[in-house]
């Protein structure tokens, strides 16, 4: 029998939070743009520039602190972080190492085994570094400073984590706090929110820790489910076989599904951390954080909780509208319009999630408007619209957000709610299809889908189905 | 009455503030005072050598423009129109910046120091940049890799440093005054050494914003002039809150001229008897007793008392100071400007060839013993026990201003070393700072004014020391003592007359 | 002389410090280094307990910029200075193999 291993998992997350400027500089923070067009003295390391605070950093920092349980350094500072590499144009980033922003905090999060508190060890503010493009045709690497000082938190968690899955519904937890202050889009793909997994494994019942690595270069939850696995695998083979876990920090190949060390001899892990003296302290009042606690928007367990009350919402429903602040903001904004959450909440539920997977989009892309689908909600619930018009209409709310009383009445799309014409349609129909007729009255429940749809078809789609139906059952009983 | 075109050396006798003066009474104009300042500089760089870089076309274009907005009755400042040194540390647009390192050997910056743009804000014309050690790191001249600076009394000696063009510049009329930087007494042991006036402000008091950092908690620009009215006047212009420098200060007391009164009766000055023990020159003991005496006669309370901690400034001061620099010089790795390796393999090797040959050995000296005192396993011994006798050191000093309104001492323990003399033993070239070091750590302003000189004709510079942000009282005590003498130029500043 | 400085260590804080120094400078730097411990070490006559590390000198906090837009684009000039340049970046050896 094989020893039983346990997988220790702790995380550093990188988040870039959704200021306009830079840390410590007036450069944009906006994504794209030529390499280097939004750099200045500051953010390129030229000589006698100097670093001077943003104040929406610290703000930000604070909120997601205070949203996950966090106690708050009130004297907090910024120290260097010094090593050597082209991205980083001071060769010393800056960082907190000794007094944090915040620390000791923690968030629930929610497994298939249940509920669990993941601890956070502390999150820090630092600069972001700058980007190398690898040159296809040189041997060299040409360096971008347009992402230098974007401003990070490092969200560091302590090692609670036993599985992939929990890894991932922890970083899902943190992505919605985060999102939801609006302090970061928190995207994998776009780099807006970075993993680094610190992994390591004993024996199962083992008190002590084994030596762990720590794995960068995670895209996206795939990779990191991947990377967990192929790593908890590598570390059980080596210590099968009688050999060391080596303490380094590996790198993970996502195309090759492999990860490498990354060490080197001119990478000595010794960063000489020290107060930066071009920076002054940091000192957070019990004002300051009572401003930002008031500010604080409600987050998502309070929203759940509150769709299952307010809106008589199921939980499985709130749980899926809660899942993006993009979802919420739309439910309840169209909510506040039409005041029919349950309608509401089935487009969302339905057609709004069935075109996102067709589209291979997230529902922050989503780009109509909470108006437009409150319109619709209501032209369907008064019949104004069948169901297959009002679908048809969604779709284009969907693409082009468009004005659906306008789109209606434009393309003739209204329910005919004439007695008579139904009627008439409905007769010729009769007349028209005598087997259909006759299988109906001989029993065959099912024919009086066929007749039906002749008539919705003759109606060009315009009939509420249910009155059609109703009308051929009544008349095919006299 | 000056002639037009003539050698206009008299020009570069008077203060910044008389030729100013006549400039605004229009009997010289801003262009011939420049001119005059770069025929000196002509005449003398053969043997001074003060600068690194003169910049002839800027300054006369500079000097133009200054003119016309003196003319136009647009600049009116005690300043405008003098043609000014900038050391070699602090950037400006589109003008050679070097630090006298070759590994910034075609660095030219994009952007202006803020100091330097409130003198060109005020008027002043930038002649060029001055020698100094590289990246301020000494105290001679001589560890510039552009060829050492001949102090002017004797071109035989050094001017000092690390501000040793700046100071060499003004005692030789290469200029009519010039801005420096202190960190350890890079103003105050170079002017005393030649003979002129500088003052190492409140850390804090002037933008450090363009000024290329050695040790960022200590450095402090200041200025340098032929006299204490000059230096208040030159301060009160670069003195400025600057939103771009985090430790800079909001101050509402930088009228420094208002200061500048021959009146210290009832000041109470005080002077550490730990400055006047074995090390010191006798000469220079004697110079700065008399100038002590010279104070007690004009209404001062002078006495000695004991400051202590005196010995522990040094190895404090290397270690904080070689710890910053440490850090702050990795920025130079040969990729976004300066000097890079010819021949490299790889990365690594490119950052070690590049600043392997662009930096000096004095530098490789400070970044190595600061990367080793904040290397792991001896943060705490080194850097963080060296913080902890900084916070002594100021308590000591908050001491000694409860009781004494001045420190008065030397600035350094001799005069001015020859050439050759001081770098053979780095260690004992540390020594030298002893008298100025402390005021860094403790972010205090200290002023050098020449008192007198020694048996060689070397100048010997009286220190006076203030508590934070009481620069006005040290420039009174210093503006008392001038007032008891007369400017004394070396003879080679004014050979040409001849 | 109390601290010996070994030739492991230089090596490694010419690691550190991206420094290569030829086989004369790394036995000066030794002799430099020592000498300048020993002297630092002058500071552990001194009493520091209780004493707190002092990085400023003056207790000023909070020096912020609001999150505005300042800088505009400096791109030309600043790669003016750069050793080796392509196509709006700074050129360096592969960084990666």
């Amino acid at each position: 029998m094989a020893k039983q291993y346990e997988t220790v998992i702790g995380l550093e997350v990188h988040v870039e939070l959704a200021t306009k400027t830079k840390i410590f500089c007036g450069c944009s923070t906006q994504f794209g743009g030529a390499p280097n067009t939004h750099t200045c003295p500051v953010c390129t390391g030229m000589p006698g520039s100097l670093p001077v605070l943003n104040k929406q950093v610290v703000e930000y920092a604070l909120a997601v602190g205070l949203a996950t349980n966090c106690q708050i350094n009130q004297h907090c500072k910024f120290d260097r972080k010094n090593y050597f590499y082209p991205d980083n144009p001071q060769n010393y980033q800056i960082s907190q190492l000794y007094l944090p922003i915040c620390h000791d905090g923690g968030v629930e999060i929610e497994t298939e085994k249940g509920k669990k508190t993941i601890g956070i060890h502390e999150i820090h503010m630092e600069e972001d570094a700058g980007k190398l493009i690898h040159d296809e045709w040189e041997d060299c690497s040409l360096v971008d400073f347009n992402r230098s000082g974007v401003p990070l938190i490092e969200i560091v968690s302590e090692p609670d984590m036993r599985s992939a899955e929990e890894v991932i519904a922890y970083l899902d937890k943190l992505r919605l706090i985060i999102q939801y202050l609006g302090a970061s889009d928190c995207k994998l793909q776009e780099g807006s929110m970075r993993a680094d997994v610190n992994l390591s494994v004993r024996e199962a019942g083992a008190e002590k820790f084994g030596t762990r690595t720590e794995m960068k270069n995670l895209n996206s939850f795939k990779a990191i489910a991947h990377a967990i696995e192929n790593e908890r695998e590598r570390q059980i083979d080596l210590l099968e076989a009688g050999e060391a876990v080596v303490q380094e920090t590996r790198r993970w190949d996502d195309t090759k599904e492999y990860s490498y060390a990354m060490r080197s001899k001119e990478d000595a892990q010794d960063y000489r951390y020290f107060p930066d003296p071009d920076l002054t302290p940091v000192y957070i009042s019990d004002e300051w954080i009572a401003r930002v606690r008031a500010a604080q928007p409600e987050l998502r367990t309070e929203k759940l909780q509150r769709y299952k009350e307010e809106f008589s919402i199921p939980e499985y429903d709130a749980g899926i509208l809660t899942s993006s602040k993009r979802l919420a903001d739309l439910f309840e904004e169209a909510t506040a319009i039409c005041k029919k959450p349950k309608k509401v909440s089935n487009w969302l539920m339905g057609e709004t999630l069935r075109l996102l997977k067709e589209n291979g989009q997230e529902p922050e892309d989503l780009r109509f408007s909470p108006e437009n689908l409150a319109k619709l909600v209501n032209l369907a619930d008064a019949g104004t619209v069948n169901n297959r018009v009002a679908k048809e209409v969604f779709e284009k709310i969907f693409t082009d957000d468009i004005d659906p009383e306008v789109y209606v009445e434009e393309h003739g799309l209204k329910t005919v709610n004439d007695e008579g014409a139904l009627r008439s349609t409905v007769e010729a129909v009769i007349a028209a299809n005598p087997q259909s007729v006759a299988d109906y009255k001989g029993g065959k429940e099912k024919a009086i889908g066929f007749l039906v749809g002749q008539t919705m078809k003759a109606m060009k789609g315009k009939a509420d189905p249910g009155a059609v139906n109703k009308m051929l059952k009544e008349i095919l009983s006299r | 009455m000056m002639q037009k075109g003539g050698t206009d050396v008299n020009l570069m006798d008077m203060t910044a503030l008389a030729l100013a003066k006549k400039i605004r009474a229009g009997e010289v104009s801003a262009p011939e005072a420049a001119r005059a300042a770069l025929e000196q500089i002509k005449r003398l760089e053969g043997t001074v050598h003060a600068y690194v870089t003169v910049d002839e076309e800027g300054a006369l274009k500079q000097a133009e423009e200054v003119q016309k907005k003196i003319e136009a009755g647009e600049l009116t400042g005690p300043l405008a129109g003098v043609p000014a040194a900038i050391k070699d540390n602090m950037c400006t647009k589109g003008l050679l910046t070097t630090c006298s390192s070759r590994i910034l050997e075609n660095f030219v910056p994009t952007y202006t120091a803020q100091a330097v743009e409130n003198l060109e804000a005020a008027g002043v014309v930038v002649l060029g940049k001055t020698n100094m050690d590289e990246f301020a790191m000494g105290s001679t001249t001589e560890t510039s890799a552009y060829g050492v600076t001949r102090n002017p009394w004797n071109p035989e000696h050094v001017p000092g440093g690390s501000s040793g063009g700046s100071c060499a510049a003004v005692a030789a009329n290469e200029c009519s005054f010039a801005l420096g930087s202190d960190t350890g007494g890079s103003i105050r042991q170079p002017s005393s050494f030649c003979g002129v006036t500088g003052i190492k402000p409140t850390y804090g008091t002037v933008s450090r914003y363009g000024l290329i950092a050695y040790g960022s908690s200590l450095d402090q620009i200041g200025p340098v002039a032929k006299d204490v009215s000059d230096c208040a006047a030159i301060l009160e212009v670069i003195a400025s809150w600057d939103r771009k420098d985090s430790t800079s200060i909001k101050r509402d007391d930088c009228d420094f001229t208002s200061a500048l009164t021959d009146d210290v009766k009832g000041m109470k000055i005080g002077i550490p008897r730990d400055y006047l023990g074995s090390g010191l020159d006798v000469e220079v003991k004697q110079a700065i007793l008399a100038a002590a005496e010279v104070l007690r006669e004009k209404g001062a309370e002078v006495e000695e008392f004991d400051l202590s901690l005196v010995e522990y400034a040094i190895p404090a001061y290397y270690t904080i100071a070689s710890a910053e620099a440490s850090s702050n010089l990795s920025r130079f790795d040969g990729i976004k400007y300066g000097y890079r390796a010819k021949e490299y393999e790889g990365l690594h090797q490119m950052y070690k060839k590049s600043r392997s040959e662009g930096f000096g050995p004095e530098v490789k000296r400070r970044i190595m013993l600061g990367s080793f005192v904040l290397s792991s396993g001896y943060y705490d011994a080194y850097y963080l026990k060296a913080l902890r006798t900084k916070a002594l050191i100021k308590q000591a000093f908050d001491r000694a201003f409860a009781k004494y309104d001045v420190i008065l001492g030397p600035a350094a323990p001799a005069t001015a070393p020859k050439l050759g003399e001081s770098l053979s033993n780095p260690l004992q070239m540390y020594l030298g700072d002893i008298y100025t070091i402390s005021a860094n750590l403790a972010g205090i302003p200290g002023i050098s004014v020449p008192c007198g000189r020694d048996s060689k004709g070397l100048p010997i510079g009286l220190q006076l020391l203030g508590d934070c942000f009481q620069e006005k009282k040290i420039i009174r005590a210093a503006y008392s003592f001038e007032c008891s003498r007369t400017y004394e130029a070396p003879a080679l500043a004014g050979k040409a007359v001849e | 002389m109390a601290n010996i400085i070994s030739d492991e260590t230089i090596e490694y804080v010419g690691i550190l410090a991206k420094l290569e120094l030829s086989d004369e400078e790394k036995e000066q730097a030794k002799a430099d280094m020592g000498k300048m411990l020993d002297y630092i070490d002058k500071l552990n006559e001194l009493d520091t307990t209780g004493i707190e590390p002092m990085s400023h000198v003056f207790p000023v906090q909070n020096v912020f910029r609001e999150d505005m837009v300042t800088n505009g684009d400096d791109r030309e000039a600043m790669l003016k200075n750069a050793p080796e340049e392509k196509d709006g970046a700074f050129v360096v050896p592969r960084t990666v193999e």
